[in-house]
């Protein structure tokens, strides 16, 4: 019986086998497995989430991003529109300064000066004030550096020279950001109290805030304007101390994307702060006159303070009443109001 | 004068990183820097793929394009190369380029970013081809010697492949058409605005 099965056995093996090997479909090259089938495609990736990101075994977890061609984007906003932006506001800015400054000419004190003084801003706000300004002006110019010194000032000066004014203006603009996001911070308390708009606003911008013609609508201690270069100080900057913060401290909070957000929203920001704080130079120095003692000495003349913030002058010599340590005013310049 | 371009064939690349460490050992790059990597794409999925990415040394390179003190240039052979003299690391040709090659080591203040560092094609920088400062800056300059890069040149399963462009897209082609398949030249599109059909 096993001599048997030992000889069937092998014989039924062999019969299964061919007609296994009959049975099966003979392997057709259309049918071949394609390997690529379902294979990771670069071009469907990109339309899905314009970007390809993968695992990487490295521990820098950037790099995991194998492509992303919204760099280009971010190259044509940087190279292109930001130096339109930035151009047209700041030139702009300036040519309108100069035909202001053609037609009109310095404000002058209609009203002649009293010879006697009041304190407008003391020494912590004057401080506050020049810190963040410096900061501020240096802050630009290295900024626009970045922007514009390429086409303007590297062929001027030759490479050695830009890279090196560029390394330190950068070294700048890293460490000055401090001192001037202090600033924006004190600025924002010290003189929140003043800045709240109010209908004294309505009636002073409905006048044109007195820069044509002859006209002084009424201000307390803050006029509408200079409310609005307080809400862009405090505003604007600190969208740029945000978004640069972002950009000192890269890939801490935000990937590649966020990266390129950060330098469009700081850049653009800055650019109209810059062209704002022109405007806010020019009424502060030769603009208008009387006006840059506020900020220097830190008293401004009385007739001053009467013929451009009203309100505030009546406020102030209510509470403190006439100073006779310093000369009376001049009859005439009561009479102007 | 030949276009050096990188192709990475998908379909062949075994994630080996052997590239990786050939790049890291050739040029001495310190710690924490990866001038060439090895993405894993679905990974652990059915149609995983790797390709291994370093500097593409783009066509109008948009590096170039973005660095503010315009510290990039490129070679008659179409490499893209950068003085270290020059850079001031601000990180802008990080945000410009699709491939995330320029890298920085942590040596600044805050941002903590030093000179860019990036692949070469093992080509070197502006110094004397061969020169040891060259060397300590970036790395050796194989191509000075007639070689191509080593990553390429060390890959197990050559699916790594650089050379001049129009030769490398010739094997690339053949090999497509020998084994019926292939995912394309990955990053051709982007970095030099063209594609190898197959």
């Amino acid at each position: 019986m096993s001599s048997f099965s030992r000889f069937i056995r092998p014989a039924i093996g062999a019969w299964a086998l061919l007609l296994l090997v009959v049975a099966a479909p003979v392997p057709s090259p259309a049918q071949q497995v394609n390997p690529t089938a379902s294979s990771v495609n670069e071009r469907q990736l990109l339309q899905e989430m314009d970007r390809i990101q993968g695992r990487v075994s490295i521990p820098d977890q950037r790099s995991s991003v194998l492509m992303q061609p919204a760099g280009r984007e971010w190259r044509e906003f940087r190279n292109v529109a930001l130096r339109w932006i930035g151009g047209v506001a700041v030139l702009g800015m300036l040519a309108v300064l100069v035909i202001f400054y053609l037609t009109r000419g310095m404000i002058r004190l209609e009203s002649g000066r009293s010879g006697r003084t009041i304190v407008r801003f003391n020494t912590f706000e004057r401080f506050v004030h020049w810190m963040t300004a410096t900061c501020f002006i240096i802050l630009a110019i290295s900024g626009l550096n970045i922007t514009f010194g390429r086409p303007l000032l590297l062929p001027l000066i030759g490479f050695e020279a830009f890279s090196e004014w560029s390394q330190w203006a950068k070294f700048a603009h890293n460490y000055l950001s401090f001192p001037f996001t202090i600033g924006v911070v004190l600025i924002f308390l010290m003189w929140i109290g003043g800045n709240i708009p109010n209908k004294v606003d309505i009636e002073w911008i409905k006048r044109g805030g007195g820069l044509f013609g002859h006209d002084h609508p009424p201000a307390r201690r803050f006029n509408a304007g200079q409310k609005g270069i307080y809400w862009i100080v405090v505003i604007g900057g600190s969208l740029v101390a945000a978004t640069g913060y972002q950009l000192m401290f890269p890939f801490y909070l935000t990937g590649i994307e966020g990266m390129q957000f950060s330098q469009i929203v700081h850049s653009i920001v800055a650019v109209l702060f810059i062209a704002a704080m022109l405007a806010h130079i020019y009424i502060g120095t030769i603009g208008m006159e009387g006006a840059f003692e506020a900020m220097g000495s830190g008293e401004v003349d009385v007739n001053w303070a009467r013929e451009h913030h009203s309100l505030w002058l009546d406020q102030e010599l209510a509470r403190t009443g006439p100073n006779d340590s310093q000369p009376q005013p001049r009859h005439a310049a009561s009479a102007a109001e | 004068m030949a276009r050096m371009k990188f192709l990475c064939d998908a379909d062949r690349c075994i994630e080996c990183n052997a590239c990786v460490t050939a790049c890291k050992n050739e040029h001495e790059v310190p710690w924490g820097i990866n001038r060439r990597r090895v993405v894993t794409i679905a990974d652990g999925k059915p149609g995983e793929r790797s390709v291994s990415m370093a500097c593409m040394h783009c066509t109008d390179a948009p590096c170039a394009a973005v660095c503010p003190v315009n510290c990039f240039y490129t070679t008659a052979d179409g490499v893209v190369l950068h003085s270290k003299d020059l850079c001031i690391g601000c990180g802008y040709c990080f945000y410009a380029c699709p491939f995330g090659a320029p890298q920085y080591p942590k040596v600044g203040n805050f941002g903590s970013r030093g000179k860019m560092d990036k692949c070469t094609y093992c080509a070197g920088g502006p110094e004397a081809d061969g020169s040891k400062e060259e060397y300590e800056k970036y790395g050796a300059n194989r191509l000075a010697e007639g070689k191509l890069p080593l990553c390429a040149e060390m890959c197990s399963t050559k699916s790594l492949l650089a050379g001049d462009g129009e030769i490398i897209a010739q094997i690339y082609k053949e090999r497509v058409l020998k084994r019926g398949y292939g995912s394309g030249a990955w990053g051709w599109k982007t970095a030099y605005r063209e594609t190898i059909e197959s």
